[in-house]
């Protein structure tokens, strides 16, 4: 889950974030990113005849839409893609008001015997994917899930690890990873702020970027 | 009577010039120039700019002896009101059993007169029981020890016109008066806060006003086709302030009261659902709040009777509709007009005497209270402080409840002593405990 | 969301739309085979009923347990309960037992405020109708299912008429509706007897009407009240008869709605008094709809309430922490 970098975020971390911020994938090395994971997932899928897609909202469902485009060029077949809110089984409840839902959109198909692959912007702790675990289980019984995403930063808390990497990006925890979609934000771009130790959002990492 | 003489340094007889008082003997023995007095062996009170007034005497008080001692007894009901500046209260009638005998009346009485804090004055009821059916025996209370002049039903309307009637010709025998309590029941069956915008919004229940103008009107008409004296008890809303102004006009015999709390508090205070605003009649409304002060200051309105209400915890701790109805007044009652009526304007201290104390008694026919501060006249009188501020606290009143609407709340003036008779039953703010003369 | 959903004036258009939207994705829980979500493991929900309601009973028991909330209900039947000390005693048992929520429906309007503000408890309280007072979730999930009809499931009702028929005085959802239609942009006509309209109405947020016909035939929703036959006793109005035949929500009147217009009914039905059964049966009647929606809107509103970080005092206002 990446830091929300939207144009209606406000704060002084993110506008102090913008002066010392470094690209890291632009659109054209994202757009290669997707398509090789597109055909990785296909070359494993043996066919790709029950795959189902599911984007971790908000920037996952984007890309899981992308690459179940690509997936439809390669193959000639439309993959049905939905998108997992997983906000309800989240393990940090507590620590903030109750946060507004996602929306989670299963397909028709569903996910029983399905081979599900999860597609969320960053994966930092894993405990995001924890919670889509859980509550894939209470929707239905996969034959296998997997998981793709576009950065793994590391530093991960949980025995959780993806099927498919766009990049690897090792990071500390100061630095924040910021995910920029087209339909979302305007761009395609993967940006990489702070470094410092007197980071105001010492917080914010652990209640946001933490559960990517 | 008392032991002790008294010289009240430079009081402010009714606000006005400051002066030196002697009571002694239980009278007001000198009157002299500040700082002129003297005498051996008297105690000296400082009243530099304090006010003196007749001692206050409150037309509406609810004792609740016998029978809800639980809420307030005879004697803690009397130290608060002395800790008011009360020299004397009426207590009313709807006590348990009801002060509807001679017997009932003469131990309500005596029970005042040990406790020896203020005069108790009983009130007897008006129909057995508070029935609203057959006049109780008003010619035997009035020959008692008690000598009652001043009859009510108070806490339900003597709602049949033929009773009413009745009871009003009936008093003329012995210069009685009835004091009436105006609510039309049938349009106020389970009522619950004023009618309006607001008890739409709440939910609650209303007690519109023309339930108490048109008792009122009744009454005032009857009292001028019978030619009897008629007290009508805490007027509530501007309409019934109306009547009133009128039949006065015409030369009927009516007075009429109005509590504290109608004086300062208003139907805004209900949207907390706190039951410590529930009250008979109800708070109403700004503009019902302006007519009550204005009649006060014309006359119209003659006296403030606090209308004395102690409810225990369980029966204010609790959801509205199952709360009872009625605030605690005595204590705070001087510090309440003094922020309606004297801050504002509408009434000086001369006023105040006269709506709190003069009048009082000569409704109530009581004598002995109510008098010019001259000398030879009783020393009934009570000391306050106009600059200093006092915050009520609902746990440090005398009453044995705590039902204030005040609690927190902050009011100009400070009662700073009272005394009975020459003697005194509050120094420096606080109630002295009585020695039994 | 504040600490307590007292009134629906608690609610302003955004926590009002936060509801919704969150019950609408909530509503989708039906649709899968564990039909429970672990978000309020933990928790306890105590019911507390002081006056008869199975149906809203149930519904909060459903919506508490859907979220893995412990629930405990408490029922007391009002009238051989003593005054005051039940109320006080009660709460302060429940507090004892850690009630994190208490959903209460009470006699007497002003009983949750009470609850809230009285320091008894120190958890969120529900109000599950109070007296003649309010009624917010039953404003909240009638909202929802217009809105569904409507408004194609999502925004707000913006220009949508909506016409509230009945015993408006007596109403606790009258009085939420208003308040929250008003909020979320609609239009609202309240018609009834003058007997049955209050004092200071016209200050409410509505229009008003003594004549039902003439407030059919640009209506989006019409919701009917329940009257009891019992009123007429008190004077209110001179039979059940005349009442229906004045008031009621017949075939012929119901043929005068739009044809998307939506029939609604807070339930329990008084068929043939204020609604007859034909029009309660009909295709266009929403009636049975409002009671499912009914969970999805009460797990909504306890999920805001308790699914996150302990709200702060009361009277705090918090947005939800909204994150990409």
């Amino acid at each position: 889950m990446s830091v929300a970098q939207t144009p209606d975020d406000t704060g002084a971390a993110s506008s102090s974030a913008l002066h010392d911020t470094r690209t890291v994938l632009d659109g054209a090395e994202i757009a290669r990113a997707l398509t090789r994971v597109a055909h990785e997932i296909v070359e494993r899928a043996k066919g790709a005849d029950n795959l189902v897609l599911l984007g971790i909202p908000t920037r996952g469902v984007f890309l899981a839409r992308r690459v179940a485009e690509r997936i439809r060029d390669i193959e000639g077949r439309d993959i049905p893609v939905g998108s997992l809110d997983v906000t309800m089984y989240r393990d940090d409840l507590r620590r903030a008001p109750a946060r507004a839902l996602l929306p989670t959109d299963i397909p028709t198909s569903g996910i029983d015997d399905k081979v599900v692959v999860l597609v969320d912007d960053v994966l930092y702790s894993g405990r995001t994917i924890r919670a889509a675990l859980d509550a894939m289980n209470d929707i239905g019984r996969p034959r296998a899930v997997q998981l793709a995403v576009l950065v793994d930063r590391g530093h991960r808390e949980l025995p959780i690890r993806a099927d498919y990497v766009g990049k690897n990006i090792p990071t500390s925890h100061s630095e924040k990873v910021h995910v920029l979609v087209t339909e979302h934000d305007g761009q395609d771009a993967v940006l990489i702020s702070g470094g410092t130790t007197t980071e105001s959002s010492a917080t914010q990492d652990t209640t946001t970027e933490a559960h990517a | 009577m008392s032991e002790t003489t008294y010289i009240i340094r430079s009081a402010k007889i009714l606000g006005g010039e400051a002066a030196d008082l002697v009571l002694r003997d239980g009278i007001i023995a000198e009157i002299t120039a500040a700082g002129a007095a003297s005498y051996d062996g008297a105690v000296e009170v400082d009243a530099v700019g304090l006010v003196a007034l007749p001692g206050l005497v409150d037309l509406h008080t609810h004792l609740r002896e016998p029978g809800r001692e639980d809420a307030e007894t005879v004697e803690t009901g009397t130290r608060a009101a002395a800790a008011g500046g009360f020299t004397a209260v009426f207590a009313m009638a709807n006590t348990d059993p009801v002060a509807d005998t001679a017997g009932t009346v003469e131990q309500v009485w005596r029970l005042g007169h040990e406790a020896g804090y203020a005069d108790v004055q009983p009130v007897g009821a008006v129909t057995m029981g508070l029935d609203g059916q057959q006049l109780a025996e008003l010619g035997a209370m009035a020959t008692s020890a008690a000598q009652v002049r001043v009859f009510s039903d108070d806490g339900k309307c003597v709602h049949d016109a033929v009773i009413m009637r009745r009871a009003l010709e009936y008093v003329k025998a012995f210069d009685g008066v009835i004091a009436q309590h105006a609510q039309e029941p049938r349009l106020t069956e389970d009522a619950q806060m004023n009618e309006g915008a607001l008890s739409g919004i709440l939910g609650l229940r209303g007690w519109p006003a023309v339930a108490e103008e048109a008792i009122i009107a009744r009454d005032v008409l009857l009292a001028e086709h019978v030619g009897s004296r008629l007290h009508v008890c805490h007027v509530s809303t501007a309409g019934s302030v109306e009547i009133v102004r009128t039949a006065k006009a015409r030369g009927v015999d009516v007075t009429a009261e109005v509590t504290p709390h109608h004086l300062l508090l208003t139907e805004d205070l209900v949207s907390s659902y706190d039951p410590v605003f529930k009250v008979n009649p109800p708070l109403r409304s700004r503009a019902d709040v302006e007519a009550l002060r204005a009649g006060l200051a014309d006359g119209t309105i003659d006296i403030v009777a606090t209308d004395h209400a102690p409810h225990p915890v369980e029966d204010k701790d609790c959801e509205w509709s199952a709360a009872a109805m009625g605030m605690l007044g005595l204590e705070t009652a001087l510090g309440v007009v003094a922020e309606a009526m004297v801050a504002t304007g509408l009434l000086d201290w001369a006023g105040v005497a006269d709506r709190m104390s003069v009048r009082p008694a000569r409704i109530g026919r009581l004598e002995g209270h109510g008098r010019p501060i001259a000398v030879g006249e009783p020393a009934n009188l009570v000391l306050l402080d106009p600059a200093r501020q006092r915050t009520v606290s609902a746990s440090a009143l005398q009453s044995r409840s705590h039902n204030t609407p005040y609690a927190g709340r902050t009011l100009p003036v400070t009662v700073v002593a009272t005394f009975l008779r020459g003697r005194a039953t509050v120094l420096d703010g606080a109630v002295v405990s009585a020695v039994h003369a | 969301m504040k600490r307590h959903l007292l009134s629906a004036a608690d609610l302003d258009r955004d926590d009002a739309l936060l509801v919704l939207d969150t019950a609408a994705e909530l509503a989708s829980l039906t649709d899968r085979a564990v039909k429970k979500l672990p978000t309020l493991r933990g928790r306890t929900v105590v019911n507390l009923f002081f006056e008869d309601s199975t149906r809203t009973r149930i519904s909060f028991e459903a919506a508490a347990k859907r979220l893995s909330a412990d629930v405990i209900n408490f029922s007391a039947k009002g009238s051989s309960v003593s005054k005051g000390e039940s109320l006080k005693d009660t709460a302060l048992t429940l507090e004892a037992m850690g009630a994190d929520a208490v959903v209460i429906r009470h006699g007497s309007s002003g009983a949750p405020h009470r609850l809230a503000h009285s320091g008894w408890i120190g958890g969120s309280v529900v109000n599950a109708g109070d007296g003649t007072h309010e009624h917010p979730t039953q404003a909240l999930l009638d909202a929802f299912t217009m809105r569904r009809h409507l408004a194609g499931g999502s925004g707000d009702l913006e220009g949508r008429r909506v016409t509230i028929v009945g015993d408006v005085l007596h109403s606790r959802v009258a009085r939420s509706n208003v308040l929250l239609l008003a909020t979320l942009g609609a239009e609202v006509t309240l018609v009834a007897p003058p007997t049955l309209l209050p004092v200071g109405v016209e200050t409410w947020p509505c229009a008003t009407s003594y004549d039902l016909d003439s407030n059919l035939s640009k209506a989006d929703a019409v919701m009917m009240l329940r009257v009891q036959r019992e009123r007429m006793n008190a004077a209110f109005f001179p039979s059940a008869r005349e009442y229906s035949r004045r008031y009621g929500l017949d075939a012929r009147r119901m043929a005068q709605l739009p044809d998307h217009a939506i029939v609604m009914h807070p339930g329990p039905m008084n068929r043939g008094m204020e609604i007859a059964a034909e029009v309660a049966d009909a295709p266009r009647s929403v009636i049975v709809e409002q009671v499912s929606n009914g969970v999805s809107v009460r797990m909504a509103v306890l999920y805001l309430l308790l699914g996150g970080a302990q709200l702060g005092a009361p009277g705090d206002s918090l947005d939800p922490a909204v994150e990409a």
